[in-house]
């Protein structure tokens, strides 16, 4: 009988090894899409940052921290995901309080419009990447499509085994890494497919322009987390406003007047596109949905300036360590920018 | 019991059903030989076997139907 | 709650805990509590026909049980004033009473089950013939269906039947009954378990034993390769084809033939292996369902070892009590004087038979091409009945062919063609449609297509049909290697073997299975319909 509990549990960790390595291979290693690689590469640099940004992709191609860094030595991170929920950016927050307090969170507000989960795929792409706490917990349960389980968060396999009639080179390559793809958090895009014709001054036509309840919800509670630490939080829009993503001015009027009440910064740059001197034929890589590198460059010259002017962020003091690290990003961020 | 062995044995004929055991669950006898046999024991012994006693145990062996018939003709 | 999804493998780690932790004279009632936490993921308004169900047996075989105790004392008491013919007619009444009594519980809970499931159908078929006079018909009502209602019904009336014959002692304890009736493993797609295997297993104690609970997990985690691996993900290439059956036709039909036998096979013994797995586990036996269906050299053999439980029910209490009414009876003898006793006998038989078949295409669904079903299956029973002398002569004649092992593989792959083609009129729903796609099958057309690649373009990749393939060679060899003896008495005596197996198995099951997101649920197929 001994022999056989032995036996038993023998066999049982010896599945559980090979279901672990299992996993390890079938798990997307997004070299051809970066985009799921964005949530897991802040937690090698997660401290000593003054400023985080949060948000979908409009702050991962619109912020820079390594050029935040060079002209106004804002030491930043941007934690953002494609199409990054409301109630995602939140738990990432709170997961970004657990290392460290910066001195201020900028918000991009686009998502605010999502007032549920939309897609499995963008959900895996900002929660997977997580490392496990209650707030890794709390977004998986509040991100979840209806046919998606929680089990599968906790174990991906169950969620990608099928992948293993697909298989490719990359992932056997990075089973136990995975590819750096971000400088500080920002996805480098330097392909230019311009705006055609003028920028659009109509969007599509909506229904009910009110803010979904549950994304103004977790904007308070962004707001209620940030006001505990002692961390200013700052509402940004980005200038992109292209069709896929309209920006109505019905919402922007919420925004403001929430940013009113509460009294924050709420910075929407739309409409200084011109200011910033952002030139749709040149500053997009995808027909204006996205600023490239170009246009982010500016973007984020012209943000840094708003911080160090009106938010207290100039001539902060950094320790040694930090400024070193940030030279050898730079570089890295001038290697692959100009390669 | 000779009578049962004869009606038996025109069911089929290559069965020794004077020693052979297990006739349902060798798959001797299926539920069309049974119906047969119900229909001629009902008219050569003026005995009707019921539903209820239609199961492997009574029908295994020429002797185990015999003893059936009995039993119904007594009770 | 699916057999496959994540929330019931948590709820049987559960139940197997809070079953053994009971005290023992305890643990049926967590089966019981069990059985209905299951039936309430269902939801909840479906308690209340089981709820109904359980209460009208209980009350029925309760009162079977004093009128058949008041006759027997009475004969007890009378047997030497009574003669033997007194006797006899006196039982006949009171028989004649309790089945009065009978009647009552299967009119209710049959006509509850033919309400739910067939008012749907009449309703389809009154409009049918309304719409010949120019009528416009009556709106198909939509009723509530509840869960395995075809499964515990059928056992629990088997129950009712078996205490009208006195075979079993009636459940003097409601809450018993009703565990009987709704004991969950079984409640989805069977197998159909009789009271006197069943009842006193399911409240008697059972202490944790560590060989019958390691057989349960294998046969359960058996049950999930074959439906995870091989049927699931089948499933696909059907509904490519049944999506535009017309479209794939010819030799595509055979192929969804082949298909839907693997599918089904896998699917339903699969499920039945959980099933039975699961009750084993917990020291409780069931009545196999499936005895290597597919290794049948005949239809009537088939029957015998497919869907055992449901044959077995349909025979005791359908078949067998038609041949032996008393109409039967009276045209048996009519005809004999004839045509002689043979003959007349065939006659019945054959009646019974069709009246059998009728209701088992019936039972399996309220559609046209379920009844069709039945009746194909019926007539090919008969047909083969009849050529029986035949074949008798053709096996004396070639006596050598027909004792070898390749005559024999020939007529079990004619037996599981032949199922199979009359099984796929439950694919295409359609009769009329379902036999201009046989007619279409005799060109081939398609063949050409299917062979140069289109069998990948059914939405299973070549490593899909790789992986298939192998699952089905490891069934076909485990299957071969249990008709000898069981495997897992043959394994329990090698422990690392054993485990090495357990472990690769459950290995294959989380890799290879089609199952969690990107993969439709799917039901099992027994359980989608009922």
């Amino acid at each position: 009988m001994k022999k056989r509990i032995i036996i038993t549990v023998c066999a049982i960790l010896a599945v559980a090894v090979i279901l672990g390595l299992l996993q390890a291979l079938v798990v997307p290693k997004y070299t051809s899409n970066a985009e799921g690689l964005l949530t897991g590469e802040y937690y090698a640099e997660a401290e000593g940052h003054d400023v985080i940004f949060v948000g979908d992709c409009e702050v991962y191609e619109s912020f820079i921290p390594a050029v935040l860094w060079e002209k106004y030595g804002i030491s930043s991170y941007v934690r953002g995901n494609a199409q990054q929920l409301t109630w995602q950016s939140y738990y990432i927050l709170e997961d970004t309080f657990r290392y460290e307090t910066p001195k201020a969170v900028v918000f991009n507000v686009l998502a605010l419009k999502y007032g549920e989960p939309q897609k499995e795929e963008y959900n895996r792409m900002t929660v997977d990447g997580m490392k496990w706490s209650p707030s890794k917990i709390g977004a998986i349960s509040s991100s979840m499509t209806e046919e998606e389980s929680f089990i599968d968060y906790v174990f991906p396999l169950l969620r990608f085994h099928s992948r293993i009639t697909a298989l490719e080179a990359d992932d056997f390559k990075y089973i136990f890494s995975s590819k750096k793809v971000t400088h500080s958090g920002y996805l480098m895009q330097k392909g230019i497919d311009p705006m055609v014709g003028d920028a659009p001054t109509d969007g599509r036509e909506e229904l009910d322009y009110t803010l979904p309840e549950t994304s103004m919800e977790y904007l308070e509670k962004m707001r209620e987390l940030c006001a505990e630490n002692g961390t200013e939080l700052i509402l940004v829009k980005s200038p992109t406003n292209s069709w896929a993503y309209w920006w109505h001015d019905e919402w922007d009027e919420q925004v403001r007047e929430y940013a009113e009440e509460k009294g924050l910064a709420y910075y929407n740059f739309i409409p200084e596109t011109e200011a910033i001197g952002i030139d749709y034929s040149t500053d997009t890589y995808d027909k204006g949905v996205h600023l490239n590198v170009y246009g982010a460059e500016k973007m984020t010259d012209y943000f840094g300036r708003i911080l160090a002017e009106n938010h207290g962020l100039a001539e902060l003091s950094h320790s040694e360590e930090t400024t070193s690290a940030w030279q050898e990003r730079l570089d890295a961020y001038y290697k692959d920018r100009n390669s | 019991m000779e009578k049962l062995i004869r009606i038996l044995t025109e069911l089929h004929p290559d069965v020794d059903f004077a020693t052979a055991q297990d006739l349902i669950d060798d798959g001797v006898l299926d539920s069309l030989d049974i119906v047969s046999l119900v229909s001629q024991i009902d008219s050569e012994f003026d005995v009707t076997i019921p539903a209820e006693e239609i199961v492997p145990e009574n029908f295994n062996s020429a002797k185990a139907l015999f003893d059936l018939i009995t039993r119904l003709d007594e009770e | 709650m699916q057999f496959t999804s994540y929330s019931f493998i948590a709820f049987l780690a559960i139940l197997f805990a809070a079953y053994f932790l009971s005290p023992k004279r305890w643990q049926w009632v967590t089966l019981l509590v069990g059985s209905y936490v299951f039936y309430a993921f269902a939801g909840l308004d479906c308690l209340v026909f089981i709820l109904f169900t359980t209460l009208s047996s209980y009350v029925i075989s309760r009162l079977m049980e004093s009128a058949l105790k008041r006759e027997n004392d009475y004969v007890a008491a009378n047997r030497d004033a009574m003669s033997k013919e007194e006797r006899k007619a006196y039982r006949a009444r009171a028989k004649k009473k309790r089945f009065h009594i009978l009647l009552w519980g299967l009119v209710l809970n049959f006509g509850i089950l033919a309400v739910l499931k067939y008012t749907g159908f009449a309703v389809y078929n009154i409009n049918s013939v309304v719409s010949l006079f120019g009528g416009k018909g009556f709106s198909i009502p939509s009723l509530l269906l509840p869960m395995g209602i075809s499964f515990y019904t059928f056992q629990t009336m088997g129950y009712l039947i078996d205490v009208y014959r006195a075979k079993v002692t009636p459940e003097r304890n409601i809450a018993k009954l009703a565990l009987f009736v709704s004991f969950f493993p079984q409640l989805v797609q069977g197998p159909i378990s009789r009271f006197g295997d069943l009842g006193a297993q399911l409240t008697a104690p059972h202490k944790f034993n560590g060989k019958t609970f390691t057989f349960g997990l294998q046969r359960i985690l058996w049950g999930y390769f074959k439906k995870l691996v091989i049927a699931d993900r089948v499933l696909t290439a059907m509904t490519t084809m049944l999506d535009d059956p017309a479209g794939y036709d010819g030799a595509y039909v055979l192929l969804l033939i082949i298909v839907y036998s693997i599918q089904i096979y896998a699917d339903f013994t699969g499920g039945i292996d959980i099933t039975i797995g699961i009750a084993e586990a917990m020291g409780i036996k069931l009545t196999e369902n499936f005895d290597h269906p597919f290794s049948s050299k005949s239809t009537k053999e088939y029957w015998r070892r497919w869907h055992i439980t449901m044959g077995s029910w349909f025979r005791d209490y359908i078949f067998m009590p038609i041949s032996v009414t008393r109409p039967m009876m009276k045209l048996n003898k009519a005809m004999a004087g004839k045509f002689g006793r043979v003959a007349a006998s065939k006659t019945v038989a054959y009646i019974a038979s069709g009246v059998t078949w009728f209701v088992t295409g019936l039972w399996h669904g309220a559609a046209w091409n379920f009844i069709v079903w039945g009746m194909l299956n019926c007539l090919v029973i008969i047909v083969s009945e009849a050529l029986e002398p035949a074949y008798k002569k053709f096996h004396d004649r070639f006596p050598k062919l027909t004792a070898s092992a390749v005559y024999g593989k020939f007529m079990s792959v004619r037996t599981f063609l032949l199922m199979g083609v009359i099984r796929s009129l439950d694919c295409y729903g359609d009769v009329g449609l379902t036999f201009r796609l046989w007619g279409s099958m005799l060109t081939f057309k398609g063949f050409g297509a299917i062979v140069t690649g289109g069998i990948f373009d059914l939405g299973l990749t070549a490593a899909d049909w790789l992986i298939v393939l192998c699952g089905i060679a490891v069934v076909y060899f485990v299957s071969r290697a249990s008709a000898r003896a069981s495997v897992r008495e043959r394994l329990y005596d090698r422990p690392i073997m054993s485990a090495a197996l357990c472990g690769l198995m459950f290995i294959a099951i989380i890799m290879l299975g089609a199952y969690g997101f990107g993969y439709d649920a799917s039901g099992f197929i027994y359980g989608d319909r009922f």
